[in-house]
């Protein structure tokens, strides 16, 4: 016999069948029907979902969508109607624009009642249609089931992002049961995401691969997202061509290998930026010419053939066209491109390869990746001492600002799920709670936040959560007094005038972090950098808080020069290419 | 240059909304717009008007085909195909104009499908060239209400939008 449940019980018993391990939310009147339901659980059940409660529904979102960028598992959130459905939205449009799975599982005020601006009637569904992958209004406690089930395949099926479900109170009205079957498989004939690329183009690509002179690979956040980090690899070294990865791609080719010329874009190093736009043939696998990656996209690589796999139809020619296009999730393409190079009976033509790659090496000589020096701490600084203290080998989310292009340009990815940072949306505030999310989905591991003190000011009351779940996170806080990255831009574009962009009134971060029960460092001088990052690091079961002072005139170099192309960068404050 | 595209979607609450949410989202215009559902009651057939270049409308319908509700769809100005619009339009007819009025209508082909002793509402089908035409005809001053239905279409031929 099927078994009889509420509405609320079958939201809570799909997630078990989904295997969901973590539920972040926040309670409220419209979800309260599921919170009992949660409650209820049995205690030793092997399949429990274990609920996080955050202390602000943005940090449920950012901290969900840590958890799925960790593990490649989608990240669920449950909120209530109204303000806390409202306080999610950032966090669901930070998820949407970075293809990360998420389910939010918003309370809404009994059906009756809709329409009515009753209390605490958001219309959700409304707010969130251009920032989700797709949503879902329960209609019928009845459908609770397929609706979970399709909104977990939407969510990680195609190119990922988050689902809503939209749920009417009396939708899980305890009293209120019907049998619960949870679907095996689901099939929907206006969804069909793309399994296999066309064989016919990636041939193509592979001829024009061989035939390069001046080739680049260019991966993105599709790597990641792909899990095709693997194949990417064996291309690159198959073929000994240069790779550059995106802000979001990083760590989806090793960092430290030698064919990997670092990241591409606005805060890019010389030799990557300047290695597309003298390229006659890239290989953008997982990427989306975005604005931050090509500059002005009508200057973009003027000489270069473009190949462009990605799984998303609609990413493809759509800022830059592509000369051969491949629509096909890039883990499928890029294995079929190395068995096709397998039996194909050409070969890089290794003589233009040595020279492009010396051309390369001068560019890296002239103008790699550097900063001076001085008497203050320097951001770059503390990005290698934490590179040094953790091997390399920490989770690292960040937040927004020149720590983050700091960190994506001194931290050295060599594994995908590394980085996790908000890309597209470029969201303060998201480091803290996206931190919360992998710690818990990897207890053991080196977890660090790194921020600066404007942002992490944005969701700080998550310092709270940490300490109910013992998550000893470790908060490398560049503290430059400044929100740096809109006063570079005023000392770049707007004469020095430094409209709001100044840090008054900060709080003493260590005495704030040892109220909430956390340790609480403060480092000022660069001779005690190495050492108070060991001692943190070395505090294993505790969170620490690090406030580290450092210059705050120091401005992220190399930067694309507005509407130019992308060899038109800064590469200091004086000197332009 | 000015496109039909004809969508076949489920027929659920919301789909329509995010249709029309995609064109301003992303900064299209949708001319004209109809919607109803098809013979089977579980799909709606929406048919808008749009202008853009070729870039532009390719990808309009990447995006629109990206919607899960959005289960086919085709640019029917590609290829040959029909299109209609209905138009109710309500003109002055008193006196000397009355026969002149008619007279247009019958050389359009309309109806006149309701009469007081000063106005004619007739009914025209055609594309919305012969529409805008015979506004033109009747002259703007007689004019006195116009509700157009906007453009349905089908191709030619035995191509079909279905499942
Ligand atoms: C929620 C939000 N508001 C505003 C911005 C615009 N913004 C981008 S960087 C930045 C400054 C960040 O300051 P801080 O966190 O101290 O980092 P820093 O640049 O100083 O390293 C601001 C305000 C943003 N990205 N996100
Ligand atoms: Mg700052």
């Amino acid at each position: 016999m099927v078994e009889k449940l509420s509405g609320a019980e079958m939201v809570v018993r799909a997630l078990q069948d989904e295997g969901v391990e973590y539920l972040f939310g926040y309670p409220g009147g419209a979800v309260l029907h599921i919170y009992d339901a949660i409650f209820q659980q049995p205690k030793d059940a092997e399949n429990k979902v274990h609920h996080i409660l955050v202390r602000h529904e943005q940090a449920a979102t950012h901290a969900a969508d840590g958890y799925a960028r960790a593990t490649g598992k989608p990240g669920v959130v449950l909120v209530t109607s109204g303000p806390g459905a409202t306080n999610a939205v950032t966090g669901i449009a930070t998820a949407y624009m970075d293809s990360i799975p998420l389910i939010v599982i918003s309370g809404q005020v009994r059906s009756d009642w809709i329409g009515d601006d009753a209390f605490q009637e958001t219309d959700m569904v409304g707010v969130c249609r251009p920032i989700v992958k797709h949503s879902f209004m329960v209609q019928r406690t009845e459908d609770i089931p397929e609706i979970m089930k399709k909104a977990f395949y939407i969510a990680t099926t195609g190119r990922p992002g988050p689902v809503l479900i939209d749920i009417p109170k009396d939708k899980t009205a305890p009293h209120i049961k019907f049998p619960y079957d949870y679907p095996k498989t689901v099939k929907m004939r206006s969804y069909t995401p793309i399994t296999k690329g066309h064989s016919g183009q990636t041939r193509k690509a592979v001829d024009e691969l061989l035939k390069a002179k001046r080739p680049v690979i260019y991966a993105g956040g599709g790597i990641i997202m792909g899990e095709a980090s693997e194949e990417l690899t064996a291309l690159a070294r198959r073929l000994g061509y240069p790779v550059t990865n995106t802000l979001m791609g990083l760590g989806g080719f090793p960092a430290t290998d030698e064919l990997s010329i670092g990241m591409l874009g606005m805060h890019g190093t010389y030799e990557a930026n300047m290695a597309m736009h003298n390229s006659d043939l890239i290989l953008a696998a997982g990427a989306r010419f975005d604005d931050r990656a090509t500059n002005d996209a009508s200057k973009f690589c003027p000489n270069a053939k473009v190949i462009h796999i990605d799984v998303d139809p609609a990413t493809i020619s759509k800022n830059v066209t592509a000369d051969i296009p491949i629509v096909g999730p890039v883990k499928q393409v890029l294995s079929e491109m190395l068995s096709m190079l397998d039996e194909h009976p050409g070969k890089p033509d290794e003589k233009a390869i040595a020279s492009w790659w010396e051309e390369i090496n001068g560019w890296r000589q002239v103008h790699g990746l550097r900063y001076e020096t001085g008497e203050m701490m320097k951001p770059q600084q503390v990005v290698q001492a934490l590179y040094k203290a953790t091997k390399g080998d920490a989770y690292v989310t960040s937040d927004v600002g020149q720590h983050q292009m700091f960190a994506a340009q001194y931290y050295h990815f060599d594994k995908p799920r590394r980085w996790i940072n908000s890309g597209g949306l470029g969201t303060m505030g998201f480091g803290l709670p996206a931190a919360m999310g992998v710690q818990l989905a990897y207890p053991d591991a080196v977890v660090a936040c790194v921020t600066g003190e404007g942002s992490i000011q944005m969701n700080i009351q998550e310092l709270s959560t940490c300490m109910q779940y013992g998550l000893p996170i470790k908060i490398i806080n560049i503290n430059n007094q400044a929100l740096g990255m809109v006063k570079q831009w005023q000392d770049m574009q707007y004469g020095g005038r430094h409209s709001q962009s100044y840090m008054d009134s900060l709080p003493d971060f260590v005495k704030l972090t040892e109220s909430y029960g956390h340790v609480g460092m403060r480092v000022d001088r660069i001779e005690d950098l190495d050492a108070a990052m060991e001692e943190a690091f070395a505090l294993k079961d505790r969170l620490v808080f690090m406030d580290i002072y450092v210059d705050p005139t120091e401005h992220v170099y190399p930067m694309h020069i507005a509407d130019g192309s992308m060899r038109d960068m800064w590469l200091n404050k004086t000197e332009r290419t | 240059m000015r496109r039909i595209i004809s969508i076949l979607m489920e027929n659920e609450p919301g789909a329509l909304s995010r249709v029309v949410g995609l064109f301003s989202q992303r900064g299209y215009n949708i001319e004209t717009l109809t919607v109803a559902p098809t013979e089977d009651p579980t799909l709606s057939r929406l048919t808008l008007t749009t202008y853009g270049d070729d870039r532009t409308i390719e990808r309009i319908t990447k995006h629109l085909n990206k919607l899960i509700e959005v289960v086919k769809l085709v640019d029917l100005s590609e290829g040959e195909h029909v299109e209609r619009e209905i138009m109710l339009i309500k003109v002055k007819a008193s006196g000397a104009q009355r026969a002149e009025v008619k007279r247009t209508v019958d050389i359009f082909r309309g109806q006149i499908v309701d009469v007081t002793s000063t106005v004619y509402v007739v009914q025209l089908t055609g594309t919305s060239d012969k529409l805008d035409a015979f506004i033109e005809a009747i002259g703007e001053a007689q004019v006195l209400e116009v509700v157009r239905s906007g453009v349905s279409g089908i191709a030619r031929g035995e191509k079909t939008l279905s499942l």
